[in-house]
């Protein structure tokens, strides 16, 4: 049916195989606490700036608009200083999309 | 830290990864794969800009080690994100658990586990990844067999979700502690000088992620260090 079908199978292991080994790897192998403070710090911080990275400036992209992906931000931005969950942060965010693209579409500035 | 509480805090992440993962399972019909193969990469992969880039590297029949070094450079944070849930999680945690778990650590999910006050041990981890891996299959396939059902304006709306996500759990540790608020800001500075500087937006996202997030992360680790004996930075 499905044509290459051992190759996208073989494609899909290796995708799976090197996903895993960078997960892996740190985990089972940094077994004790790490003593050094600068170390201990810096992996205190990471979180914080890979997740700020993968947000900005992706989430201006993240939608059928920029209008839209800044008021979406915008929103998202006041509920998460509001200290909203996770999920009502993600889904006023979606709302917000949802209805500044409508309201767009209607001002016929923006076509689906 | 129990596996009920790992399954409660790993909800919302679930209902974040089934509108990520819908938009994967569409893209994967769309190019003319069925939607098993889909389902197949979200269940052994567990990852969304990685999984992404392999399904257009497969499409356009790239090469096997083309394939590897991409998966590895946009997978390659997690090898951050591994080192720094090894200081968190429970020392008593067997190898084995260890070879389990590290399968499931995605940002959303790391993100949650490196933000609990207790250390982090195997049944909370594995009641925090449960829904959201059920979630990401669950996406994929309801994108591949059913993705007509949802209009087109929701669909675009979606993208923005799993972003949500991300700033619910940047901001409100930003704005309690000016360390994490310079790391954040020097983070994003530094990511659209690589989006939008030519010659620097020429970097795979991967490497970006991290270029950006070291010397963030140094900077504040240098300037601030954390005092806590769990290395929280709050």
């Amino acid at each position: 049916m499905i044509e290459n079908l051992p190759y996208i199978l073989f494609s899909i292991l290796i995708m799976a195989g090197v996903t895993y080994l960078v997960r892996m790897l740190p985990l089972t192998l940094f077994r004790k606490k790490i003593e050094n403070r600068f170390v201990k710090s810096f992996l205190a911080y990471v979180p914080y700036a890979v997740l700020a990275a993968m947000t900005f400036p992706a989430i201006l992209d993240s939608t059928s608009s920029i209008w839209s992906a800044l008021a979406g931000l915008a929103v998202a931005l006041l509920l998460a200083w509001k200290n909203r969950s996770l999920l009502t942060v993600a889904l006023g965010a979606v709302a917000t999309v949802l209805i500044v693209e409508q309201l767009l579409v209607w001002f016929q500035l923006l076509t689906f | 830290m129990t596996f009920g509480k790992g399954v409660r805090d790993g909800l919302p992440i679930c209902l974040g990864y089934i509108s990520v993962s819908f938009a994967f399972g569409m893209m994967v019909v769309e190019g003319g794969l069925p939607a098993w193969i889909g389902v197949l990469i979200s269940m052994t992969n567990l990852t969304s800009a990685g999984q992404f880039a392999g399904l257009d590297l497969i499409l356009s029949g790239g090469l096997y080690v083309e394939l590897a070094v991409t998966t590895f450079v946009i997978n390659v944070r997690y090898l951050l994100m591994s080192l720094s849930l090894s200081q968190k999680i429970d020392p008593a945690m067997s190898g084995l658990e260890r070879l389990l778990l590290s399968f499931g650590i995605t940002d959303e999910i790391f993100a949650v586990a490196v933000q609990q006050k207790e250390p982090v041990n195997s049944r909370y981890l594995t009641g925090l990844i449960s829904m959201p891996y059920v979630g990401w299959a669950l996406g994929t396939l309801l994108g591949a067999t059913a993705a007509e059902i949802l209009p087109l304006p929701i669909r675009s709306a979606l993208g923005i979700a799993i972003y949500g996500m991300f700033l619910a759990i940047i901001i409100p540790p930003a704005v309690k502690a000016k360390p994490v608020a310079v790391v954040v800001i020097i983070a994003v500075v530094l990511s659209c000088l690589f989006q939008w500087v030519p010659g620097l937006n020429q970097l795979s996202s991967g490497w970006v992620i991290i270029l950006c997030a070291i010397p963030a992360a140094a900077f504040a680790a240098l300037r601030w260090p954390v005092e806590e004996e769990t290395g929280e930075a709050t």
